[in-house]
């Protein structure tokens, strides 16, 4: 399939069917790509829009662990913070936009927090539905066998709650690069979603192109690299792989 | 010497009564099985022993370290059979025995296996090996073979029988099954009622026959319907 794809994209490019200006030959995007990659744009830019991934998504990471924790492990606080959060969840994501830019201008901050909030909903959610989803029977083993409250979140429900944790925070690794991809066409300098913006400026379409090929081998390298990671934690699990 | 007593046990859940008043011995290295009708609370009497359930009056007094073996086998699926097995271990005196209990369920070659890799009879011996780590002095089995077919279920009583010879540990066996009953223990009781109440009880190989138990469990045994057939 990518090689049909492939070989049409470049069929009716080469016989002039389709103008450069509205779809790019593939020997122009890869020319692209090596005068990118050869003036160093290519690096800054790759480089900027995924130290906001890493940051947006750690910080949404470490948040949803604390937040997921607390909603998950004690009816009180479930009751306090989850209807709030479910109600800021059902909110489109564009929607926090305008809101952003006022309060924390065009700066990073407000790309990193909008890439956090895309990245944490995921995750929150996932870490909550596994806490409550631990099979109580294997509770009940734990404190059979006299464990400490600590030792019991240890040894049970932290390994219990693993697999739906790492389900979440794949997710919320995809839905960081999408959050990227707003959080740059509004106002950047940088990063790949800069690229994108300034190919349209520039009827540029190979610049756009290379932008969305990016992107695409971005998102699917962090998402190997999650698959990865359940594979070597979680590969206990009884389940067909999803 | 007795490894549990029991004496006035309540327990009621909501309005339902479960046990009023209940006693109940169980000397030091004596087996007793209960035996009762779906419902009637036997794995409930099993779960008070095990302080998993809170009673509402009475007490229930059991001496030195008790294990569990329930009807699932309840491994942590993350764990290997080893460190299953060696999960409730607390000291490294309790850790050193994990090779000897593993070797006395017959899973010294399985060690390695994560649970989804077991079958159920091997799932449910890595069960009993785990409660078996801390050498404990009373055995509560909650029908630990009901999960089993018939062929794995043969094996794995005969498994415990032994291990029950070989360690001299009390045990109480919650089973619906006669001849589990007479396989396992040296007294047989039945429980009946609502609340429920010792309604039989008799040491096997005198008076706790399978005839008796299966009368004490209200069964009409093939001679029951004949009569009965010949009557009208």
């Amino acid at each position: 399939m990518p090689l049909a794809l492939f070989v049409a994209w470049w069929a009716a490019t080469a016989s002039g069917w389709i103008k450069s200006y509205q779809l790019a030959s593939p020997r122009d995007v890869l020319r692209e790509l090596a005068d990118l990659a050869q003036s160093g744009l290519l690096w800054r830019d790759l480089g900027a829009s995924a130290e906001r991934v890493a940051l947006g998504f750690a910080i949404a990471l470490l948040l949803a662990l604390v937040l997921g924790s607390l909603v998950g492990g004690s009816r009180v606080a479930e009751r306090a913070l989850d209807p709030t959060l479910q109600a800021i969840r059902s909110v489109p994501s564009l929607a926090w936009v305008p809101l952003i830019l006022l309060w924390l201008g065009i700066g990073e901050t407000a790309k990193v927090t909008l890439v956090a909030i895309g990245a944490f909903f995921p995750i929150y959610v996932a870490l909550v539905s596994g806490i409550h989803g631990v099979d109580r029977k294997l509770v009940e083993v734990g404190t059979m066998f006299g464990l400490s409250r600590f030792a019991l979140i240890a040894r049970v429900l932290v390994p219990a709650t693993l697999p739906q944790l790492l389900v979440g925070a794949r997710i919320g690794l995809t839905q960081a690069w999408l959050f990227l991809v707003a959080a740059e066409l509004l106002a950047a300098t940088n990063g790949l979603g800069f690229l994108l913006t300034d190919g349209q400026q520039t009827s540029r379409t190979d610049e756009i192109l290379v932008a969305i090929l990016l992107f695409a081998a971005c998102g699917k390298l962090s998402e190997t690299a999650m698959r990865a990671l359940e594979r070597r934690l979680v590969g206990w699990t009884d389940t067909v792989p999803v | 010497m007795t490894s549990a007593r029991i004496r006035g046990l309540r327990k009621a859940y909501g309005s339902h009564l479960v046990f009023d008043g209940l006693d109940l011995d169980v000397a030091r290295g004596e087996r007793v099985a209960v035996l009762g009708a779906s419902g009637c609370g036997k794995s409930t009497l099993l779960r008070c022993i095990a302080g998993l359930e809170r009673s509402d009056a009475g007490t229930v007094a059991t001496a030195g370290e008790i294990g569990v073996v329930f009807q699932e086998p309840r491994l942590f699926p993350w764990l290997d059979v080893e460190r299953n097995v060696a999960f409730p271990a607390r000291s490294d005196e309790e850790r050193a025995r994990v090779p000897n209990v593993l070797a006395l369920v017959g899973l010294a070659h399985a060690a390695r296996r994560l649970p989804k890799q077991l079958s159920g009879g091997m799932a449910q011996r890595a069960a009993l090996a785990r409660a078996l780590v801390r050498d404990p002095h009373l055995l509560l089995l909650d029908e630990p073979f009901a999960a089993l077919d018939a062929l794995r279920r043969i094996e794995l009583r005969a498994a415990v029988r032994e291990i029950l010879m070989l360690t001299r540990a009390s045990a109480i066996v919650v089973t619906h099954d006669v001849d589990d009953a007479l396989a396992l223990a040296d007294r047989v009781i039945v429980l009946a009622g609502s609340p429920a109440e010792i309604a039989f009880a008799g040491a096997v190989g005198t008076t706790a026959t399978r005839a008796a138990i299966l009368d004490a469990l209200g069964v009409l045994t093939g001679g029951g319907i004949l009569r009965t057939s010949k009557k009208t």
